[in-house]
């Protein structure tokens, strides 16, 4: 009934990269919502050159991501993307904007604020667009075969937007949780009580979507409830809750300037975590184990030498990166 | 409301003629930049290292384009063209997975020692950097032309219960048209670039701006145009005879040919008429199309009338596609050949006419670029996957209404945001190379457009 290894493999794969889209540009995405609530323009500088060296190294991942979905999981795609075709077009458009608007406001000298609202926006409109997709994934589609029927706007439930909220405030935490590890001085502390407030709202939500999820399928309800099932995987909420006591700790503690994103990023991996518990084994939510919808073992090998080579380099390269810009920004550039 | 598919077709015919202008252009510069380095190590000459790094500014922002416009082609296979995707992911997926992975891959690592490590790391180091990335651009091209001609001349495939399984790799990739289609390509990408060279070169020779930098790249541009575009012109001479034997159809309605005969003649201009079955209007020279496209006067060339209707592509866009790539190949072949013999009289500085001309050329090539993929593209219609899938059954059941609202979305923040882009890079381009002790790149950020530091708007603004 299941897949080999190597499918697995595949699968364990592109979850990683959508993951580490999902981090890295997430706090990307969360200092340009964060963007025009900072108080003045040289904290804007700031944000922005705090992330400048390795921002499009970020959107790489959801290359990846969609790319090897694509190679692997053809089915999947082929249902996926077609349901959810607004909310990725316009996320796809929200980061067209936010990716030449960050470019641009570094050159311009007039039409700097031009380029700051698209940056802000840019980034409020992707992030949205996200959490909706998230959702309607979650939720699942209404399918006749291998064929979405749900129509163009099937996935405008009250869950989706609650996600697309929900993740826009978890992109602002790991932005201002970045800020508090990046920025200097005043920045700083603002950021650190923005955290304050976006983690209170960011658990509100987890705590709304946990308690949703399970009641969307019974499957779900009854892997998470029923025994001995329970009292592994309740350690899942136990640990956000002890991560988001963690993380309000930090906040206020000054001479401490990591633990406070890393517990957001932690914050994202039980999020990711309990998810992946709820819908596994499926690649479409409660229809399609992801061995159906993989493509044919010869492209899975044929693929697989490719990553084998890249990815570990890859990897290298952005730790090093960040290795070698880390520490707080220093200065702003100014022209 | 207009046809699904039609719209689906518009959206990501818009979408990809604006993505590949960016990556055509940084392949050819990446390879140019190669050159100029190997130049400025083996002469010393300081008047390379300058241009190396103004040409640098201009690659990193055509790279950082490219890029941003690329993330949304990777989404597009699935939302416009689920069904093709569901088909035929085995193959294709793979394919664009490895050009994907060889982007990336570049993007992390050789791009930014290219981009700023030139105070950090050895000339030598530095130079190996940019062969890579000069490298892989031309892989990524690779993979994105084998996926492509892979749709015109499907090979190495088995199909069960409707979807393709690859039997052999080696027979996907090296599909019957793909040698001609990536030479082709490639060469393309290298003469636009090269225009877009003696064309700038030639705005500064006529303002008196760099004139020993901008003579030499004027110089370099003819000299390696004049050799390259007959090549090229070969080059998609054979292109159209692997089309004639695996795509008829195609070269009948480039031709504007409807009868099958030997001795056919070649069609300069038409107006073709689909529903009629003939061209209203033309000008022909005689027995010309059977020696182009056979070789040789008297082998039969075959007609549109040969396929049912429901199987012809769209005659005229693919007639005058075609004639606008083919007509571009000849004016560059002239501007070049002019060129070579004044460079040879020595007299190529002043012969002011052409270097009156060369400025207008800088567009030349993007433009032949896109009528040659609409030409293939068009002329591959209706089918997707040619004489297996047709383009009707690969589309994605999304309302019309969706697409139509997303392409305009699409053509008003495509419009604003590259807009900004294009204006930028002739910003960069209008002011000019610097001296080699003006400072050097900012290191600041280790991204594309970040290479690139004059603001966007003048200063006196």
């Amino acid at each position: 009934m299941s897949g080999d290894w190597l499918t697995l493999l595949w699968l364990i794969v592109i979850a990683f990269a959508i993951f580490m889209y999902v981090l890295l540009d997430g706090f990307v995405l969360g200092t340009g919502i964060l963007f025009s609530f900072v108080p003045r323009d040289e904290d804007r500088d700031t944000m922005m050159t705090s992330v400048a060296p390795i921002w499009d190294g970020n959107e790489t991942w959801l290359v990846l991501g969609a790319g090897g979905l694509y190679a692997m999981f053809p089915l999947a795609y082929s249902i996926v993307l077609p349901a959810l075709y607004l909310p990725f077009i316009v996320m796809l458009l929200g980061l067209v904007f936010r990716g030449v608007a960050f470019e641009f406001r570094f050159k311009a000298r007039t039409s700097r604020k031009i380029w700051d609202r698209a940056f802000q926006w840019g980034s409020i409109v992707a992030a949205f667009a996200q959490g909706i997709v998230l959702g309607a994934f979650v939720q699942g589609f209404e399918l006749d075969g291998t064929r979405y029927v749900g129509g163009a706007l099937g996935w405008l439930t009250p869950f989706g937007v609650m996600t697309g909220v929900a993740l826009v405030a978890g992109y602002a935490l790991l932005g201002s949780t970045w800020l508090v590890m990046k920025a200097p001085g005043e920045l700083e502390d603002w950021a650190r009580r923005a955290s304050r407030v976006l983690l209170l709202v960011v658990l509100a939500l987890i705590a709304a979507i946990s308690i949703w999820v399970p009641f969307l399928e019974n499957v779900i309800y009854e892997r998470w409830f029923s025994l001995p099932n329970f009292y592994f995987l309740s350690q899942v909420p136990l640990a956000t809750v002890v991560t988001g006591l963690l993380l309000w700790r930090y906040t206020g503690r000054r001479k401490r300037h990591m633990p406070p994103f890393v517990l957001a990023m932690v914050l994202f991996a039980l999020g990711y975590a309990g998810l992946a518990i709820s819908l596994w084994p499926n690649i479409v939510p409660h229809a399609i184990p992801y061995w159906q919808a993989a493509a044919a073992r010869s492209s899975q090998e044929f693929l697989l030498v490719g990553v084998l080579i890249t990815l570990p380099a890859v990897l290298f390269y952005t730790g090093y990166s960040y290795y070698v810009f880390r520490g707080k920004v220093t200065r702003s550039i100014s022209y | 409301m207009p046809d699904p598919l039609l719209l689906a077709r518009l959206q990501f015919g818009f979408t990809i003629s604006f993505h590949i202008l960016f990556p055509a252009f940084s392949i050819g510069l990446a390879s140019w930049l190669v050159m100029l380095e190997l130049l400025w190590l083996v002469t010393g000459k300081p008047a390379y290292q300058s241009l190396y790094r103004f040409w640098l500014k201009i690659f990193a922002v055509s790279f950082g384009l490219g890029v941003v416009s690329g993330l949304v082609m990777s989404f597009e296979f699935g939302t416009n063209w689920s069904r093709l995707s569901a088909a035929a992911g085995n193959i294709l997926g793979p394919l664009l997975g490895y050009e994907v992975l060889t982007a990336f891959f570049l993007e992390a690592t050789f791009l930014g020692v290219m981009l700023f490590g030139a105070n950090r790391v050895g000339r030598g180091v530095h130079f190996f950097a940019t062969c890579m990335v000069a490298l892989g651009t031309l892989i990524s091209a690779f993979w994105i032309l084998a996926a492509s001609s892979w749709m015109h001349t499907p090979a190495g495939y088995e199909i069960r219960d409707g979807v393709f399984y690859p039997t052999r790799w080696v027979d996907v990739i090296f599909n019957p048209s793909f040698p001609y289609r990536f030479t082709h390509m490639v060469i393309a990408a290298y003469l636009t670039t090269c225009f877009v060279v003696a064309g700038v070169a030639a705005r500064y020779l006529l303002a008196g701006r760099f004139p020993r930098r901008a003579a030499l790249m004027l110089k370099l541009a003819v000299i390696f145009a004049s050799i390259v575009v007959p090549v090229q012109i070969l080059v998609g001479d054979q292109h159209g005879l692997n089309a004639e034997e695996h795509e008829p159809a195609k070269i009948a309605a480039l031709e504007a040919h409807w009868e099958s005969r030997p001795r056919a003649p070649f069609v300069v201009l038409a107006i073709p008429d689909e529903a009629e079955e003939r061209n209203t209007f033309e000008i022909t020279i005689p027995l010309l199309g059977s020696l182009l496209l056979k070789h040789n006067v008297d082998a039969p060339v075959t007609g549109l009338k040969e396929f049912p209707r429901d199987s012809r592509p769209p005659v005229a866009p693919v007639f005058y596609a075609f004639r606008i790539m083919v007509g571009i190949g000849l004016l560059m072949l002239a501007c070049a050949w002019v060129g070579a013999v004044q460079l040879k009289r020595g007299k190529l500085l002043e012969t002011r006419w052409l270097l009156r001309v060369l400025p207008w050329m800088i567009p030349s090539g993007f433009v032949a670029l896109l009528a040659g993929w609409c030409t293939t593209e068009i002329g591959r219609q209706p089918y997707v996957v040619y004489g297996l899938m047709r383009t009707a059954d690969a589309v994605s059941a999304v309302p019309a209404a969706s697409v139509a609202t997303t392409l305009a979305l699409f053509v008003a923040v495509y419009g604003g945001v590259f807009g900004a882009g294009i204006y930028y890079l002739s910003r960069l381009i209008r002011v000019g190379p610097l001296e080699v002790n003006a400072p050097p790149l900012s290191a600041r950020a280790a991204r594309p457009l970040g290479a690139a530091d004059e603001p966007l708007e003048d200063a006196r603004r």
